[in-house]
């Protein structure tokens, strides 16, 4: 029997191991309650015996007052140390009979245990694993990339293969959804950026040069670049999760036996969604940032708002915002394929999917930042 | 057939003795005005093996889940190892929650955890053992509960739905419960390994001296594992008794679930 009671707090009386009497009699007393809840006690007397080794021919359980499968294992443990079979073990209360049988069947076998690697052995190694990851990731974004223009190209034949429902959906999710953040937070760079520049050009006596600051920094750089690593960390999360989690629980195979294709219904309106809806929301951006530096100035600088928009005339061109808004798709296409592969990477526990989601986002911002750079390289090469 | 039929009244009795390790009183649970259970008694019987059966959405997932504190409850009581559980400090109903063993329909097994580790869990939570040791309590879990060591430092994702049902029952003994909750424990497994879960139940009740409350469908399992089968259906328990006694049962519902063409096909056999 398990050991019963209707005291809460029993734990019984603690476990005793001790010789009979003389310890040349070769008996060794068990005694006591031999439960989890006094498990510690009595396998470290265990051990001290094992250590002691002593010459032991018999146990006697007849104190044993009561015993559950983890006491039963300490005991048949204790036996194997001494070299003795289960029947050395008496009396056996015959409640206790089959517990012990069907314990003493267990752990016969050593369990197999994973060899800690030397710890340079073990760098190489994931260094050489992650070498393989970045291959793998090249390959799977290669693929889905081809996989979205093939299915651009179908719907130019076949526009219902588009899924426009779906896109909608994402646009509004992604898109829609997004532009009071995006709003906000530009608003709030843009006249940040405008405080600090005023406050640094006017020891120069050249205030008004902010605007210009504000106009080519928002419209160039920061609208885009800000929006897009929103974007990511508030859709590309959550592409991720959405697929990952549709893996997870194999409905992605259920899709796929039932002949849907999956970049089709799940990868291209997520893609093309956030290809229209980056630049918009570009474009919101822009905007908030350039009335979040008229607003500043206007209320820290002295600088009327309709002198801000002549000057901003002057000192913006069409190509100033072209340069900006150009970039926007690139952005989007980073966002929701390396998410949306990320996604469709995660694996069977909770676990690969909290991973997935962080690579997706990190991936998905450094590639964006790194692609930003090229482009202000390529645009100052050109000229534009 | 020499037992007269039982009124369903009647058979839902609580005849509340001290061999009771569960008794559910006057229990009403429901969702948005739509109520699931009402004024429902049950006592599960020390060293039993009681199967829970009903209609699909008749609340038996309910009941568990109620019992185990899992769903609010709008009245009832349960007294579990002669405690009214209402009435206990956190630190008391803490130590009856150790007693309490649960394997839950899909297995609930920690996806970032092996199997060993998953095993561990209680035991690292309550009680401080030396890892030695709980690498072998564990190990010999799982091998209790009839799978192979090799098993243990797998991940859930690895195992088949049969493994991480045993895995998970070997998780719900791993504190060596004396009231174990099982819900649906042979759905999605094949006639042979149902077979075997439903010896291994009965071999573990007779080892551990277990009290088993289990819901399931398995007419298998009710007929070989179960000593007393309990019939929900119209917001309680409408009969309760073995299955020779289900069988004679004149409710249209129980007729049909125990003289069915599947229920009697288990006749045959034994």
């Amino acid at each position: 029997m398990a050991p019963q009671g209707s005291d809460l707090a029993a734990s019984g009386q603690p476990p005793v191991l001790e010789a009979d009497g003389t310890s040349a009699s070769g008996v060794l007393l068990v005694s006591g309650s031999w439960t989890i809840e006094t498990l510690k006690d009595a396998d470290s007397q265990v051990d001290q015996t094992l250590k002691e080794t002593p010459s032991v021919k018999q146990l006697d359980l007849s104190g044993l007052t009561s015993l559950d499968t983890s006491g039963a294992w300490v005991i048949i443990r204790l036996l194997r140390g001494l070299g003795l079979e289960l029947s050395s073990a008496t009396p056996i209360n015959p409640d206790h009979v089959s517990l012990f049988e069907a314990v003493a069947e267990t752990n016969l076998t050593a369990p197999t245990t994973q060899k800690n690697l030397n710890f340079f052995i073990a760098l190489f190694q994931k260094t050489g694993e992650d070498v393989v990851e970045i291959y793998k990731d090249i390959k799977i974004l290669a693929y889905l990339a081809g996989e979205i223009v093939s299915c651009l190209l179908k719907g130019l034949i076949h526009p219902r293969s588009l899924r426009i429902t779906s896109i909608v959906h994402h646009m509004e999710h992604t898109g829609l959804k997004a532009v009071p953040i995006v709003a906000m937070m530009s608003f709030l760079v843009g006249a940040i950026v405008a405080q600090q520049g005023a406050f640094q050009l006017r020891k120069f006596g050249a205030e008004p040069f902010v605007i210009d600051l504000v106009g080519i920094l928002v419209l160039r750089e920061v609208g885009i670049l800000l929006t897009a690593i929103l974007v990511a960390g508030r859709s590309g999360s959550a592409f991720t999760a959405e697929i990952g989690s549709m893996k997870m629980r194999e409905e992605i195979d259920a899709m796929r036996v039932m002949g849907l294709n999956i970049i089709e219904v799940l990868i291209a309106p997520r893609v093309i969604a956030l290809i229209i809806a980056l630049p918009l929301l570009g474009l919101v951006a822009n905007l908030a940032g350039l009335v979040g530096g008229g607003v500043l100035l206007w209320a820290y600088s002295d600088i009327s708002l309709s002198t801000y928009i002549t000057w901003l005339r002057d000192a913006v061109a069409i190509n100033t915002f072209l340069v900006g808004v150009i970039k926007a798709p690139f952005m989007a296409l980073i966002i929701a394929l390396i998410s949306c592969s990320e996604g469709l990477q995660v694996g069977g526990s909770a676990e690969s999917l909290g991973r997935r989601t962080t690579a997706a986002v990190v991936k998905s911002i450094f590639l964006m930042v790194l692609v930003d750079g090229l482009f202000a390289i390529f645009f100052a090469a050109i000229g534009f | 057939m020499t037992a007269t039929p039982q009124t369903p009244q009647n058979t839902a009795s609580s005849e509340t003795g001290a061999r009771a390790i569960l008794s559910v009183k006057g229990l009403t649970v429901g969702f948005s005005s739509r109520l699931v259970l009402e004024n429902l008694d049950l006592d599960v019987q020390r060293g039993e093996i009681l199967g829970i059966v009903g209609a699909s959405g008749t609340g038996k997932s309910v009941l568990l889940r109620s019992v185990l504190g899992l769903v609010q409850r709008q009245s009832g009581q349960f007294i579990m190892f002669g405690h009214n559980t209402e009435k206990l400090s956190r630190q008391e109903r803490l130590a009856i929650e150790r007693r309490l063993g649960v394997l839950f329909q899909h297995g609930a097994l920690f996806s970032s955890l092996s199997v060993l580790q998953n095993i561990q869990v209680p035991m690292r939570e309550y009680y401080t053992l030396p890892q030695r040791l709980m690498d072998e309590l564990a190990i010999s879990k799982l091998e209790l509960v009839g799978l192979s060591p090799d098993a243990a430092h797998k991940f859930p994702s690895e195992l088949s739905g049969g493994m991480i049902k045993r895995a998970a029952l070997a998780r719900a003994l791993a504190l060596d419960p004396q009231l174990l909750f099982l819900d649906e424990p042979t759905s999605g497994l094949d006639p042979i390994s149902a077979e075997e879960f439903d010896d291994l139940i009965s071999t573990l009740r007779d080892t551990l001296g277990l009290t088993v409350f289990m819901v399931t469908h398995d007419l298998d399992s009710l007929s070989q594992a179960c000593d007393r089968i309990a019939v929900l259906a119209e917001r309680r328990v409408l009969a309760i008794g073995n299955m020779n006694d289900l069988q004679k049962n004149p409710h249209p519902w129980i007729k049909s679930y125990f003289t069915g063409k599947r229920a009697i096909r288990q006749w045959d056999k034994n």
